[in-house]
């Protein structure tokens, strides 16, 4: 302490001289290697006292103890600034443990995008924070059948990816890409219900297309309806589906729908990432995502998501608020 | 962003008035403030959400934990005012067939009045 005192007297007694910018950056420099050394707050002050009384000679009696009571009062503020840089290391660990849990989260949930001649599929999915709470998964058997899963897991961040990988490897436990959509969202929901806790939930889209007669059957938990274009009527459907969210009650059925496909003919499936404008709570969204698709209707199914997300984007002023999926399967 | 919730008694019943935009941030708020209520109290609780003016999937979620427990312990509970945004959100999650939800009755002006 007597090396800083010295130190500190000299560079005060300086400026008492000469109020100098020079002089005064001089004081800045030293306050920064205090801080660095872990100097609390009243210990600074203990040494500007000290310095004061030894140039100055000895103090006022009031003065030395307007000195003391900030020195005292200090106290609380240097822990004060200790806790907060704990605080911070804090944070910087759990952002280190968050960046690898995201890192094993999107290897755990990589689904490749089937390339089939028979039908063309595109996606796009955007988390709005570092953790996706939407998910697709893609199966596909030996040219029969490709089948796909959207999800939107309620809640988010960790529990949000913690239950969908409780969705992963329930699809990853049915296997085969020929199983109906009904059947599958009975078995998930099974799952889920025993799994989760009361304000949890996953809503799930799923369809399964027969690529050789051009059937795509679908059924749904509680999603946002797909959406279903005719090409020869130049004409979209809603593919209704009512049916409950996956993880409420333990036995549930579910329904199951088909449609054929025609060339030129596609299926838009969505989460509510789309289709919800928090801030603009007139606007008709599902018009909008119609009239945007049908301007693009002639590119192919990826470009058709990729075009789809940059307008919807536009039109939430660039920041989303809700994670953003949409796949499309084109025939 | 914020979510009111005003209890009353009356009767043997609970009515509830529930303000405000429920979503990821102000979802624990109403979630901390339905916790308190007594179910076993009421014959039924009935929570009016006409001046709800958002709501995202997380408040779902509070709502669907909230009928899980009024069920658990034998109780009623029933979701009235619902704006058509609402009962939308209520009919896709297929919740509107397991809960009791009454929808925002609009009053119609008729032209001679105005």
């Amino acid at each position: 302490m007597g090396y800083l005192q010295v130190q500190y007297e000299k560079i005060l007694s300086d400026y008492l001289k000469n109020q100098s910018e020079e002089n005064l950056y001089i004081g800045q420099n030293y306050i920064r290697q205090l801080i660095q050394k872990n100097i609390t707050p009243e210990e600074v002050i203990n040494i500007h006292k000290q310095a004061v009384e030894q140039l100055h000679g000895t103090l006022p009696k009031y003065v030395e103890h307007a000195y003391d009571f900030l020195i005292e009062v200090m106290v609380h503020y240097g822990l004060k600034v200790k806790e907060h840089q704990s605080l911070l290391m804090k944070q910087e660990e759990l952002r280190i443990e968050m960046d690898i849990a995201t890192k094993i989260q999107n290897l755990m949930l990589k689904t490749n995008i089937p390339k089939l001649n028979q039908i063309d599929i595109g996606m796009v999915s955007v988390p709005v924070r570092k953790m996706n709470g939407d998910y697709v998964y893609f199966l596909q058997d030996d040219g029969h059948h490709v089948s796909v899963a959207v999800t939107d897991v309620v809640g988010k961040g960790v529990p949000a990816a913690l239950c969908m990988s409780m969705v992963k490897y329930g699809l990853d436990t049915l296997e085969y890409a020929n199983n109906n959509p009904s059947y599958v969202l009975e078995v998930l929901n099974r799952i889920i219900e025993k799994s989760v806790d009361d304000s949890m939930f996953v809503s799930l889209f799923y369809g399964r297309f027969d690529v050789e007669n051009n059937i795509f059957t679908y059924g749904s938990a509680g999603h946002e309806p797909a959406f279903y274009y005719n090409a020869k009527e130049s004409k979209f459907y809603d593919l209704e589906s009512k049916g409950l969210l996956l993880g409420i009650l333990p036995e549930v059925k579910y329904r199951q729908s088909e449609i054929h496909l025609n060339d030129g003919d596609f299926i838009i499936m969505l989460t509510d990432g789309v289709t919800e404008f928090r801030k603009l709570e007139e606007l008709d969204s599902r018009q909008l995502i119609r009239d945007i698709v049908m301007k693009f209707k002639h590119l192919n199914a990826q470009q058709m998501c990729d075009e789809l997300y940059k307008q919807i984007l536009c039109y939430q002023n660039y920041q989303l608020e809700d994670d953003f999926t949409v796949v499309i399967m084109k025939k | 962003m914020k979510v009111n919730v005003q209890l009353r008694e009356d009767g043997d019943m609970l009515r509830g008035k529930i303000e405000g935009e429920i979503d990821t941030f102000t979802a624990p708020i109403l979630r901390d403030e339905l916790e308190t209520i007594t179910i076993g109290k009421y014959s039924l609780i009935e929570l009016d959400l006409s001046n709800v003016n958002y709501m995202d999937s997380t408040g779902i979620g509070v709502f669907v934990g909230f009928y899980k427990k009024v069920n658990r312990e034998d109780g009623k509970l029933k979701l009235t005012q619902l704006s058509d945004r609402l009962t939308r959100l209520f009919e896709i999650t297929g919740l509107n067939e397991l809960m009791d939800i009454e929808t925002l009755k609009k009053v119609e002006l008729s032209d001679g009045n105005i």
